[in-house]
């Protein structure tokens, strides 16, 4: 920005031309990422758009104008219904109780381990913790799968051992499918908000701490006066980059239950893969994409939109 | 700023108040020497709690099934029994997955950050026109949910010869990829020092020479970190690699290993020889990268 006011007035009128021409010069650098925007972006976008407002079987089956059709129907759809209310159901485990367990790990780590038993006690645990989150989705599926597996899994050939006839049958059955698919996406997720959560504690300012203690705070008061304001900017974008996450969700639900049972654990994403790959009904299928792009850019937006107004009124206060 | 200066006060008064505080402050010492290590001891329970799962599935990676039957998860194995790392390993070729994934992946991390430097480069330094609407574009394209695009590129992938490709894979991920690192080093280059870009000037450099021996080697850490994050990524993809790739020998390690699920030949040790063999190439390359990563997505937390 400092640039663009200085220029003008060391340069005076004359030179204006020659550095518009200058600015066009960069757009050969912006053309490959704009041209592979469009073909794999915008493009396709579009076409889904266009699919979801026809019936379509997909490949060489003809394409038959249904308007708003799809639309409508999703709205009767009990399915589509039960996929978004699990949505709540992932924002609750990949969000919310990672966001809060990895709040209290890092400030463990970092207030009481770091500094009583040295930052490399710190780092190591902080490794721990972190290792799901560099593991592929699919290989953490099939793991998990097999641990809660009902005849074969480790969890139930535990349970046995000990004397346990019947133990549930974890991903199997409709009332413990999403407690379990949950349980693992909570274990998946914990590392990211422990290490976002540490870089921010690194960040304030210790003579903030120093001070409030002096006045004669407790821990718990200075956590909530000056830890969780300070660390703001962070939990943003954790809860941006987590909700839209839980939102799109997909790995994990193909490996661990495809949905099922009876679609207790069905989510959008995976609910129109089904539509598109399964069912054939590729424009049902485009439907559900694009409500679940919409609802995604909205939230998306509103999180944008409240932490823009929280950092205004942060700057107005000071 | 009012905390600023209380700061300040306090610290100027510190040394008055120490004399008071001392007697308490070892009291306080004294009484946390015993609960540190209940924190401590709870930091590694949770940490131990979650490398169970790891912990199981090394254990049964090396047990024959009747060991795992007789004995449960439990137990060491009695024996060591390589069988089930056999079996995988032979029933999903594994080096040529192994092969295909870094391919991909190295080809994105490569393809994705020439893009994003390209781009960012016009966008942070050649401020052109409509940037702040580009950069919104390009963040929205980061977090559309791929169900929107995959059915559209899968007919397109056919119709240019390209289904069941891995250059349609590398295409794909090099876009949605440089997405997001068009958007993290936009807001880097826009506040790069604008005395080194009139040094180049003034040098006579042209464009491309500024951005070849002046822009990147000022931000060849972050571009680095971005090509971690890239391969990192795209070797962990499954949705779209599923979809696409819809044969044995094009397949990556994550859709190979998803794709035996519920084969009768994965018994235990199979299915942990699987995912240990699996999960190893990520933590090779966690270990190696580990300082650069954290480094990263703390740059990525406040940027």
């Amino acid at each position: 920005m400092s640039t663009d006011l200085r220029a003008p007035a060391r340069a005076s009128g004359s030179a204006k031309k020659p550095r518009r021409k200058s600015r066009i010069g960069y757009v050969p650098y912006l053309v490959p990422a704009l041209i592979g925007f469009a073909a794999i972006i915008l493009i396709p976008f579009g076409m889904n758009i266009y699919y979801s407002l026809h019936k379509w079987k997909g490949g060489n089956a003809p394409l038959r104008w249904y308007g708003l059709g799809n639309y409508q129907d999703l709205l009767q759809d009990e399915q589509f219904w039960t996929s978004f209310q699990n949505s709540i159901a992932m924002i609750l485990a990949m969000v919310i109780v990672p966001t809060l367990i990895g709040l209290l790990l890092a400030t463990v780590l970092f207030d009481v381990l770091g500094k009583k038993f040295g930052p490399r006690v710190a780092a190591t645990l902080r490794a721990f913790y972190y290792l799901p989150q560099i593991l592929p989705v699919a290989v953490a599926g099939v793991l998990w799968n097999w641990i809660l597996n009902s005849q074969t899994g480790a969890v139930n050939v535990i349970l046995r051992g000990i004397g346990i006839e019947n133990p549930p049958n974890w991903l199997g059955d409709t009332s413990t499918a999403l407690p379990s698919v949950m349980l693992v996406l909570i274990w998946i997720q914990i590392g990211y908000p422990v290490v976002i959560f540490m870089s921010a504690l690194q960040r304030v300012d210790p003579e903030l701490y120093e001070a409030a203690e002096l006045d004669g705070a407790g821990w718990w008061h200075r956590f909530r006066a000056i830890t969780i304001p300070q660390i703001k900017p962070e939990t943003f974008v954790i809860t941006l980059t987590c909700t839209v996450a839980a939102l799109k969700v997909f790995g994990p639900i193909y490996v661990l239950t495809r949905g099922g049972p009876e679609s207790s654990t069905l989510v959008p994403s995976y609910y129109s893969y089904l539509n598109f790959f399964d069912k054939s009904k590729v424009g049902y299928g485009a439907a559900i994409a694009n409500v679940l792009t919409v609802l995604i850019i909205v939230i998306a937006v509103v999180i944008m939109a409240l932490q823009a107004r929280s950092a205004r009124r942060e700057e107005a206060g000071r | 700023m009012s905390v600023a200066t209380d700061a300040m006060l306090a610290r100027a008064n510190r040394r008055e108040e120490r004399k008071k505080i001392k007697g308490t402050d070892t009291d306080i010492r004294h009484r946390r020497g015993a609960s540190r290590w209940f924190v401590l001891a709870g930091a590694v329970l949770v940490a131990l709690a979650m490398m169970v799962p790891f912990l199981i599935m090394v254990l049964n990676a090396f047990k024959s099934p009747q060991d795992y039957s007789q004995n449960g998860p439990l137990s060491l194995p009695s024996e060591l029994y390589t069988e089930g790392l056999v079996n995988f390993w032979q029933r999903t070729n594994f080096p040529g997955k192994l092969l295909n994934s870094i391919w991909i992946s190295t080809a994105v991390a490569i393809f994705g950050a020439a893009v994003s430097v390209l781009a960012a480069y016009a966008i942070g330094i050649g401020k052109v026109k409509g940037r702040t609407w580009i950069v919104t574009l390009f963040f929205m394209a980061n977090i559309l949910p791929q169900e929107v695009l995959v059915y559209p590129l899968f007919q397109m992938a056919q119709e240019v010869g390209l289904n069941n490709n891995q250059w349609s894979i590398i295409i794909i991920f090099t876009v949605i990829q440089s997405a997001f690192g068009i958007y993290l080093l936009s807001s880097v280059l826009g506040q790069f020092p604008p005395a080194l870009q009139e040094a180049a000037a003034l040098d006579g450099a042209g464009k491309w020479r500024t951005l070849r021996s002046v822009v990147f080697p000022v931000i060849r850490p972050t571009v680095s970190v971005l090509v971690i994050f890239f391969f990192i990524w795209t070797w962990n993809e499954f949705f779209i690699p599923l979809v696409m790739l819809t044969t044995n020998a094009t397949q990556t390690i994550p859709v190979a290993l998803a794709s035996l699920q519920g084969d009768r030949m994965m018994d235990a040790p199979t299915t942990n020889a699987g995912a240990l063999i699996s999960m190893i190439p990520a933590v090779i390359f966690f270990l190696i990268f580990q300082r650069t990563l954290t480094r990263g997505i703390t740059a990525g937390a406040v940027k």
